[in-house]
């Protein structure tokens, strides 16, 4: 049944422009940053030969190109997830699903796991490029697959946020303004933490910061696996589907 | 029987429903029952509460208070169980414009978890039954309105539910298709139970078994369409004379309540029920040559019922309020 949703989600997704001139447009701008990158990375490379432990190809083109990814992201993600409830809900085709066997669960998980896989074509694009430089040299894997881990647990946690802010509103621009603004926020909580002393206590900050998605997503991006950094990505995502599944349940309730 | 919501022809029980919207009250005390293969009509005015009602049945409105059976499962309860046996058609049809009818019905009826080998067949069989054989391939936006209404209706037959939950089921449609729609309402029934809103007072007539008229969120008339036939003998006849002797000789007939002349040189005559006086009025007529030409019952439109529920209605409200 959540394959079922899932599955429409995408296809609908796809038969929709916005879906292939989202793909377009991050790509080529992921590409254009990927190249400059490489370009600064060739007129370096001379330099850093002689050094002890200098970074490599991949602390210096791969690093660089997932935290744009990430960035650019950021502002994608609402931009597909907005329609997820609000458009059926606006279209008032949620009520097929509503008046079908299925539960509030089934239906989140549904459009959610539709929303991935779209997600995950797009994470696929992009890792496409530093596997492109197997071509011609080697890659630190290692590193590689903790940043594309990293990038893959960052976007999941944007899609659930903007799921979750899809089933506040009937409006898709609304919900795209707030699961932006939402994910900015959780992005930039980080920077309270960096100035703490004086406004905010220690504490506080310290809190911010930990719950900034910046601030875990770092350590995986410089190929440092830590489990607690997974594991506040996945309660952040249950977090985040769990409230999308009570809000829809509410929708009965209320009007 | 009243406490046995699995008693064996009844297939929808609803008790006691109130729903408020803030302090609007959109239902008040519904109770009705559903026996299976019956046609519903549910009547009533615009707001009177028809389409709140019908989201409760099929699930996508929670009643503030009651509680609905479908089949003897609780819709609350066990939501998923009792939605199995529904199909629900709201007043908007809910259609995703970018597919077309086969991948819209296929989707639907993998919603309504029929099994793969019986899904082909069930989409084919709602095709046909609704006419689009022939649009299967189109997209669902480029088709004409009556197309797409045609296609909600296939959306909520293509699992054979028991239950068939209609909203304006003809609204929007040309005479033909609201003939053909009315024809495929009486074909479902016997089969699936069929609950469907109108405001249009000859749909009932034409596909109902039973009517409920509901106004300012109350059941304020159950009855069968025979019942509501019946109601509709007025106690009145329309008689005209060549000769027409003075008013109040009429007037003393047994059982004749008022006459009242009419610009057209016709008389009305008011009778008491159960009283006609149209056999003695032919036989007063001969022997005093009268000259009776004509005599027309009158039969109340079923306009005039609704308006005359509703207006009395209003009035027991009003003085209730009052007191």
């Amino acid at each position: 049944m959540i394959f079922t949703i899932a599955a429409r989600e995408l296809r609908s997704l796809f038969l929709s422009p916005l879906a292939w001139s989202i793909m377009a447009v991050v790509e080529f701008i992921l590409a254009y940053l990927y190249l400059a990158q490489i370009e600064t990375f060739m007129q370096i490379q001379p330099r850093l030969v002689g050094l002890e432990g200098a970074p490599g190809v991949t602390g210096l083109v791969v690093v660089p190109l997932f935290g744009s990814a990430a960035i650019v992201l950021l502002l994608v993600v609402p931009l597909v997830t907005m329609r997820l409830i609000s458009e059926e809900r606006r279209a008032q085709t949620i009520s097929l699903l509503f008046s079908a066997p299925v539960s509030m669960s089934e239906i989140i998980l549904g459009k959610y796991l539709g929303i991935m896989a779209f997600l995950l074509l797009v994470l696929a694009m992009i890792a496409l490029m530093p596997l492109a430089l197997l071509l011609g040299g080697s890659i630190d894997m290692g590193m590689f697959l903790s940043g594309l881990l990293g990038l893959t647990l960052l976007l999941a946690s944007f899609a659930a946020v903007g799921l979750f802010m899809s089933t506040l509103t009937v409006q898709p621009a609304i919900a795209a303004v707030g699961s932006f603004g939402m994910l900015l926020l959780l992005w930039v909580l980080d920077w309270a933490g960096n100035a703490g002393n004086g406004v905010m206590n220690e504490h506080v900050s310290g809190i911010l910061a930990y719950l900034s998605l910046l601030r875990h997503y770092e350590p995986l991006l410089k190929g440092v696996f830590d489990s607690a950094d997974v594991i506040y990505y996945l309660l952040f995502i249950v977090f985040f589907l769990g409230l999308s599944v009570r809000r829809l349940d509410a929708d009965r309730l209320q009007h | 029987m009243y406490n046995d919501p699995m008693s064996n022809d009844v297939l929808v029980r609803v008790e006691h429903l109130f729903r408020y919207y803030g302090d609007i009250c959109a239902l008040h005390d519904v109770t009705f029952d559903i026996g299976k293969g019956e046609v519903l009509g549910l009547l009533g005015p615009n707001g009177a509460g028809k389409s709140t009602t019908m989201q409760i049945l099929s699930g996508n409105l929670a009643p503030s208070a009651g509680r609905v059976w479908i089949n003897g499962i609780d819709i609350l309860d066990q939501p998923k169980l009792a939605k199995a046996a529904l199909g629900y058609l709201p007043d908007q049809p809910p259609l995703y414009r970018e597919l077309t009818v086969d991948e819209y019905l296929n989707y639907c009826a993998r919603l309504n978890r029929i099994p793969r080998d019986r899904r082909n067949a069930a989409v084919d069989k709602a095709k046909q039954r609704c006419g689009l054989t022939e649009v299967g391939a189109r997209l669902i936006g480029n088709l004409s309105k009556g197309y797409q209404q045609r296609v909600g209706i296939a959306q909520a037959i293509v699992h054979t539910p028991a239950l068939v939950i209609l909203d304006e089921p003809t609204v929007g449609l040309d005479p033909i298709q609201v003939r053909e729609i009315r024809a495929l309402i009486r074909e479902l029934s016997g089969e699936h139970s069929v609950i469907l809103s109108t405001h249009i007072l000859p749909e009932v007539q034409a596909t109902c078994d039973r009517v409920q008229i509901i106004n300012k969120g109350r059941l304020v008339l159950n009855d069968s369409i025979d019942g509501l036939l019946a109601r509709m003998q007025s106690s009145s006849m329309l008689v005209a004379l060549r000769n027409p002797p003075p008013v109040l000789e009429l007037e003393s007939l047994p059982g004749v309540r008022s006459v009242v002349p009419l610009p057209d040189g016709r008389l009305r005559v008011h009778y008491f029920p159960d009283a006609s006086p149209a056999q003695i009025l032919v036989e007063r007529s001969v022997q005093h040559g009268w000259g009776l030409y004509e005599l027309t019952p009158e039969r109340m439109s079923l306009e005039e019922i609704f308006v005359d529920i509703t207006r009395t209605e209003q009035h027991a409200v009003v003085t209730e309020e009052a007191a």
